[in-house]
């Protein structure tokens, strides 16, 4: 079936965080109207037991539908993804998205940098990345990947995250094309569907 | 990274000359495993490793133990195993005989949680428990029941939340850094090689399980897993998924009734 691979002819943002990160998120899903040309997904490190609480929580601030992430659920624009805890997220070329138990990768599983290579490989160019607050090194290569395949990279601004390591650490390791503060990515975002 | 060309290359050449078909998994995991075991082994140059898989059966062999994966734990998820032992457990209980089949097994972890319910609810001398792997190497540590110990903090805090009441450490001896459980778990096991992708049904079960399995398989292939499992399972019998998985693309709806919101079908007819 990956066989039949389409130009994806929609956008995606995927966000990449750990502590310090949920708060972020929190500031700009709910400013955001119903999305239409992009779907957002969202990797971040948390406890099992806070995962159906988080994504309550968006669903009740935001005005994005949230999509429950299963195996081979289709990645459709309009809707925003959490990525489930306990699996990897990948993407595949027949836009659906997969889930995968294999190895922790940076201590983390889900691990950014997994989600960020496997939808750079399918997106390419449609897709924008963004790391946020964290304090593990997660996320840094698969921004590499990002920009290696044509793709859009933002990092948080140190200065404005509760834990700076993160996007510290993407930005000695690479040139991302944005560093922004919070409200500057949410008006990225939003200007996404202009 | 290897290519998505290079990829089907290898899928092509490993079913040419050993007969197994991956051409069925979902590549964006495939391709992940694959690219790790080339660059672990160390080669540079993707006909080098083509040409080793294709001579070399020995490497073949590790190639495959290697690129499927192999990662499960003792009562993963333990909510699920709450379920399992509040409400599966009584109502096989009422059978003289149950017959349980964990399917893609793994290195046992599931299948040794199951067979401490199954104790402790006075029904593991009444019940077989059939476990099944394409991968040879990881029935054997599932027959010898022996895991890290490091593991058994993580474990027996799964096992509590689940439910447990008794003390996880008396169902192991640990030992240099190795936990061994109790033979007795064992007894009713039977472990065998397995192929989802081209064996067929070989038993009618009670409960089947397959967790974390059919995320590594497309479409098609999870629609082939999940008809087999249906051959396979008795009409009220119990079909339990990973968390994350789902057999509404795979089935007519109608011949399973889910059990609230958990991964656990009953067949209705």
């Amino acid at each position: 079936m990956e066989k039949d691979q389409v130009n994806p002819d929609f956008k995606v943002v995927i966000i990449g965080g750990s502590a310090g990160s949920l708060n972020v998120l929190m500031q700009i899903l709910p400013q955001l109207p119903a999305i239409k040309s992009f779907a957002i997904v969202i990797v971040v490190h948390r406890k099992s037991t806070d995962e159906q609480t988080f994504e309550e929580l968006i669903e009740l601030k935001s005005a994005v539908k949230v999509k429950q992430v299963e195996d081979k659920v289709p990645l459709l624009p309009g809707f925003i993804y959490v990525a489930p805890s306990n699996y990897h997220l990948l993407f595949e070329k027949n836009n659906t998205l997969s889930l995968d138990t294999s190895e922790k990768v940076n201590y983390s599983r889900p691990s950014i940098d997994v989600s960020f290579e496997s939808a750079a490989e399918v997106y390419k160019n449609q897709l924008v990345g963004i790391l946020l607050s964290g304090s593990n090194a997660d996320g840094t290569n698969g921004l590499k990947v990002i920009q290696n395949e044509g793709g859009t990279v933002i990092v948080q601004n140190p200065e404005s995250a509760d834990m700076p390591f993160m996007p510290n650490n993407a930005i000695q390791n690479m040139i991302p094309d944005y560093i922004l503060n919070i409200q500057e990515i949410l008006q990225f975002i939003l200007s996404m569907d202009n | 990274m290897i290519e998505d060309i290079e990829l089907e290359t290898l899928i092509n050449e490993v079913y040419e000359y050993y007969g197994f078909d991956f051409g069925s998994y979902s590549r964006a995991s495939l391709k992940r495993r694959v690219n790790r075991i080339y660059h672990l082994d160390g080669f540079t140059h993707f006909e080098q490793f083509l040409s080793k898989v294709r001579s070399d059966p020995e490497y073949y062999r590790h190639m495959v133990d290697e690129i499927t994966v192999n990662v499960t734990e003792m009562f993963r998820d333990p909510s699920f195993y709450t379920v399992i032992r509040n409400q599966i457990l009584p109502l096989l209980g009422t059978k003289p005989f149950i017959r349980l089949w964990h399917a893609g097994c793994s290195t046992g972890e599931e299948v040794y949680s199951m067979a401490i319910l199954l104790k402790e609810a006075g029904l593991l001398q009444k019940s077989l428990i059939y476990a099944t792997d394409i991968n040879a190497k990881v029935l054997e540590t599932a027959k010898k029941g022996i895991f890290p110990l490091r593991m058994m903090k993580e474990y027996s805090e799964n096992y509590r939340d689940s439910g447990g009441k008794e003390d996880f450490s008396n169902y192991y001896t640990a030992n240099y850094g190795i936990a061994k459980f109790n033979e007795e778990l064992a007894q009713k096991m039977v472990f065998s090689q397995h192929n989802l992708v081209s064996d067929t049904s070989f038993n009618e079960f009670d409960i089947i399980f397959c967790r974390n399995v059919l995320i590594y398989f497309d479409n098609d292939l999870q629609k082939r897993a999940i008809n087999l499992f249906d051959d396979s399972l008795a009409v009220l019998g119990f079909l339990a998924l990973g968390t994350k998985e789902t057999i509404k693309y795979s089935i007519s709806p109608g011949k399973y009734k889910q059990l609230d919101r958990e991964k656990i079908w009953r067949k209705i007819k």
